[in-house]
């Protein structure tokens, strides 16, 4: 049984850093873990999409597209973008937050009105988390990848506390550290609340 | 990052490229030299921070290459990692490596961009095995990279020869668990250098004997392939299909068969041609899995082996799961594709951006406007003038050759009748690594262009690493930073015609640009601000807009900026008939530097610090 974790953004939003968490949280657990990016270009502003295997043993590391157990969207078209990777049974943590990009701006190509509801009318199962929302009121929009993984922790076939663990161990001891186990756990809570 | 970087044993999750980097060390590594290059930049990052090493960015990779032998003939173990276009740049080097060889083991560890994700091509680097007579090492994953690159020292001394680490994005970049050993410390008695003329002078009398002993080493090497413990043939219950594969799409072969018989090809060149006999021998079809050419397929049918490989299988990108089902169904004469890929989302493409405040967008806002001009680019950051908005670019070639490209299209254009302008866009690191030759031989030809090179004092394309211009070397240390303006004048522009500008002074620049362009000699402008991602960029106030003042003309927007969204865009008709696009824009005060780009950009003095 391989859990298939998809973990998207743009660059410059953390999106591999989030990854390895995971990945190191399964080790942690015991499970075997691949991390992989798909798509170059990580400068800031382009497409990154990382994925994770974690099972007993993995041997492909990129995901078949319609099997993924989770999507975790740092950015709401490009949750949008990848979601055909999810399984029928998948789940999508999407951040309603949007990175409008210049080909957008100068009005060659247009955002999606409605990236969540597009989903749903997919019939995609979707929890939109205001990651970037629930980060700026704690005082610093970067905490927003800690929420979302706190918003992802009950998903994952790991216990909670090892991803907790894996987030907060970049951060040592101090105030970043605090922060950042306030974020998680408020995503962790948004994700409890109306499962 | 952080852990690669401990020197204790134990299990590590390590992407391919650490792996490399950490098992080399391990190996005892004493000299390592590479220029950056997607996706082989992490190999000699990792290197830089482990002890006993010393580790450069060379200004090229031929150049890199040559360290890497340099220290091989003194006695020390080297290895020079290049991204798979960076081994054509070494190549004149390569090829005499392999008639001379090498002393201490040495290592060249390519990658190749299958998938094309960050390159001008897609290359599969094993035909240098085949064309400087090397020996390849294919790791299919991070695993086999650590232990492979161990055991590619030994069989360079061994054999007297460099030895080829063929990786790929797939090996390199993605994380597994391996198991890391310690560093004895290297052994002094391979230490020092001997003279030895017949050898390492590669004079037309010496060729013939080095041919004869190539010739005896192909023949050691292919015994070596036969017998090494990276060519498996696994057995399996199902022979339908028997597959011959290498590198990361054995992953993707064990996945989808997993009971197939499979020859696993780790020493892949000289070919074990043995063992592929022994697999055609018990399978009912043979299908070659290789990224990205035909090779071991054309070497397996010339030696008389019946196998399928890229008439089923696609001759572009990776060999995934999805696509390896559809080629053995193809193969087996289902029509049908027997998995077909859920159907993506229509989503707006989202290409690199230049960064916010990035000093590259007050030169495109600029050569946005020059519709006459002819511009050719290189290969950085600033390729990305080529997109939205600016469209500011008619040819990338390759790393270096926009000055080259420039010259002949200026001396081919010369004669017409109002012959549009050239111009050269490079950058510093891109100048250096292979700009200068073609600098010279324009001041040398009498040619006409105008070359902007953009010193923003980093290879940034790659993360921001040193170079002769950056002022720091990769160990850390404080250095002279190279002089351009005095460089190119002393390749030959006048004095007159290398201007230095500030590309965040619009007006000005803009100016001298036009001068430049105007001159009929080469000319040079040099760009002044560095890289907002270095820690030299200072970041300053964010701006805002103020409403009353933004009259919704978008001039703004031909920055490319991406701090500057839209809020509303209007369709109106002015007066005189004629119907305008208007945009009015806000500012995002979390990714604005304070750059004031804008705000000279704007006309109407609607943009203003906060």
């Amino acid at each position: 049984m391989i859990t298939d974790v998809l973990v998207v953004g743009i660059g410059g939003q953390g999106v591999m850093t989030a990854a390895e968490a995971i990945a190191r949280a399964a080790l942690e657990a015991g499970y075997e873990a691949t991390k992989t990016e798909v798509t170059g270009m990580a400068q800031r502003g382009g497409v990154v999409c990382s994925q994770v295997r974690i099972g007993e043993r993995i041997e492909a590391s990129e995901i078949r597209p319609g099997t993924a157990r989770l999507l975790i969207a740092f950015e709401a078209a490009e949750g949008l973008r990848w979601s055909h990777y999810l399984a029928p049974e998948g789940c999508a943590l999407l951040d309603p937050w949007r990175a409008v990009p210049p080909v957008v701006s100068s009005g060659v190509h247009r955002y999606p009105a409605n990236p969540a509801g597009e989903l749903r009318a997919a019939h995609r199962r979707v929890r939109e988390i205001d990651a970037r929302g629930i980060a700026e009121r704690l005082g610093d929009a970067r905490l927003a990848n800690s929420v979302m993984l706190g918003a992802a922790a009950s998903r994952l076939p790991f216990p909670q506390d090892a991803l907790r663990h894996q987030v907060l161990r970049r951060f040592g001891s101090g105030e970043l550290a605090a922060r950042n186990a306030a974020a998680f756990e408020a995503g962790r809570a948004l994700a409890r609340s109306s499962g | 990052m952080s852990a690669v970087f401990q020197t204790a044993i134990g299990r590590e999750f390590l992407s391919g490229n650490e792996a490399v980097a950490r098992a080399a060390w391990e190996a005892g590594v004493e000299i390592a030299a590479a220029y950056p290059g997607t996706p082989s930049t992490e190999i000699l990052e990792t290197l830089a921070g482990l002890p006993g090493v010393y580790a450069e960015w060379s200004t090229n990779e031929k150049v890199a290459l040559e360290v890497a032998l340099g220290a091989s003939m003194a006695g020390r173990r080297a290895i020079s990692a290049m991204k798979h276009v960076g081994l054509n740049v070494a190549a004149d080097s390569l090829m005499t490596m392999g008639l001379v060889g090498v002393k201490a083991g040495l290592v060249i560890a390519v990658s190749d961009d299958i998938g094309f994700s960050s390159s001008q091509n897609e290359q599969d680097s094993r035909f240098w095995g085949r064309f400087v007579h090397l020996p390849v090492l294919e790791p299919a994953d991070a695993a086999e990279a650590y232990a492979m690159t161990r055991e590619a020292f030994s069989i360079s001394e061994r054999h007297q020869v460099p030895v080829l680490l063929r990786l790929t994005t797939r090996v390199s970049h993605v994380k597994r668990t391996l198991q890391v050993g310690e560093r004895p410390a290297p052994d002094a008695a391979g230490h020092g250098y001997r003279r030895d003329a017949e050898r390492w002078i590669i004079t037309p009398n010496h060729v013939g004997r080095r041919l004869e002993l190539r010739a005896q080493r192909d023949a050691a090497l292919a015994d070596e392939a036969v017998a090494s413990r990276w060519n498996v043939l696994e057995p399996g219950t199902d022979r339908r299909v028997g597959f011959v594969v290498s590198g990361a799409a054995f992953h993707a072969v064990r996945e989808a068969f997993p009971q197939a018989p499979v020859l696993k090809l780790g020493f892949s060149h000289p070919l074990p041609l043995a063992l592929a006999h022994r697999l055609a021998a018990q399978v009912d079809r043979v299908l070659v899995v290789e990224e990205s050419e035909a090779l071991v397929e054309a070497e397996l049918k010339a030696a008389g082996i019946t196998v399928s490989g890229k008439d089923v299988l696609p001759l572009q990108g990776e060999i995934t799961v999805p696509v390896l089902e559809n080629a053995v169904a193809r193969l087996s004469g289902t029509s049908a594709q027997v998995h077909s890929t859920p159907p993506k989302a229509a989503v707006f493409p989202r290409p690199p951006t230049l960064c916010a405040g990035c000093p590259y967008l007050g030169v495109y806002f600029w050569l946005g406007q020059l519709k006459d001009a002819i511009i050719c680019g290189d290969i950085g950051c600033y390729t990305l003038g080529c997109g939205e908005p600016w469209n500011a670019m008619d040819s990338v070639i390759s790393m270096g050759a926009s000055l080259g490209v420039a010259h002949g299209m200026a001396k081919a254009l010369a004669g017409d009748a109002g012959a549009r302008p050239v111009l050269a866009v490079i950058g510093d690191s891109t100048f250096l690594h292979s700009g200068m030759p073609a600098l010279a031989n324009i001041a040398y030809q009498g040619g006409n262009v105008t070359v902007l090179l953009l010193d923003n004092r980093a290879t940034a394309m790659t993360g921001g690493q040193d170079n002769p211009g950056t002022g720091q070397r990769l160990d850390g240390a404080a250095v002279p930073r190279l002089d351009f303006a005095k460089l190119v004048e002393a390749l030959g522009v006048r004095p007159q015609r290398v201007r230095v500008v500030d590309p965040y002074e619009l007006p000005t620049f803009f100016k001298v640009l036009r001068e430049e362009i105007k001159a009929p000699e080469p000319s040079v402008i040099i760009t002044t601000r560095p890289c907002v991602l270095t820690e030299e960029f200072e970041r300053r106030r964010p701006l805002t807009v103020t409403e009353p003042q933004c009259n919704g003309c978008a001039r703004c927007l031909e920055l490319g900026c991406p701090a500057i969204t839209v809020t509303h865009r209007e369709r109106q008709q002015r007066s005189s008939g004629k119907v305008v696009d208007l945009a009015w824009v806000r500012i995002e005060r979390a990714l604005c530097t304070g750059c004031d780009l804008c705000a000279k950009a704007c006309a109407r003095g609607a943009i203003v610090s906060t």
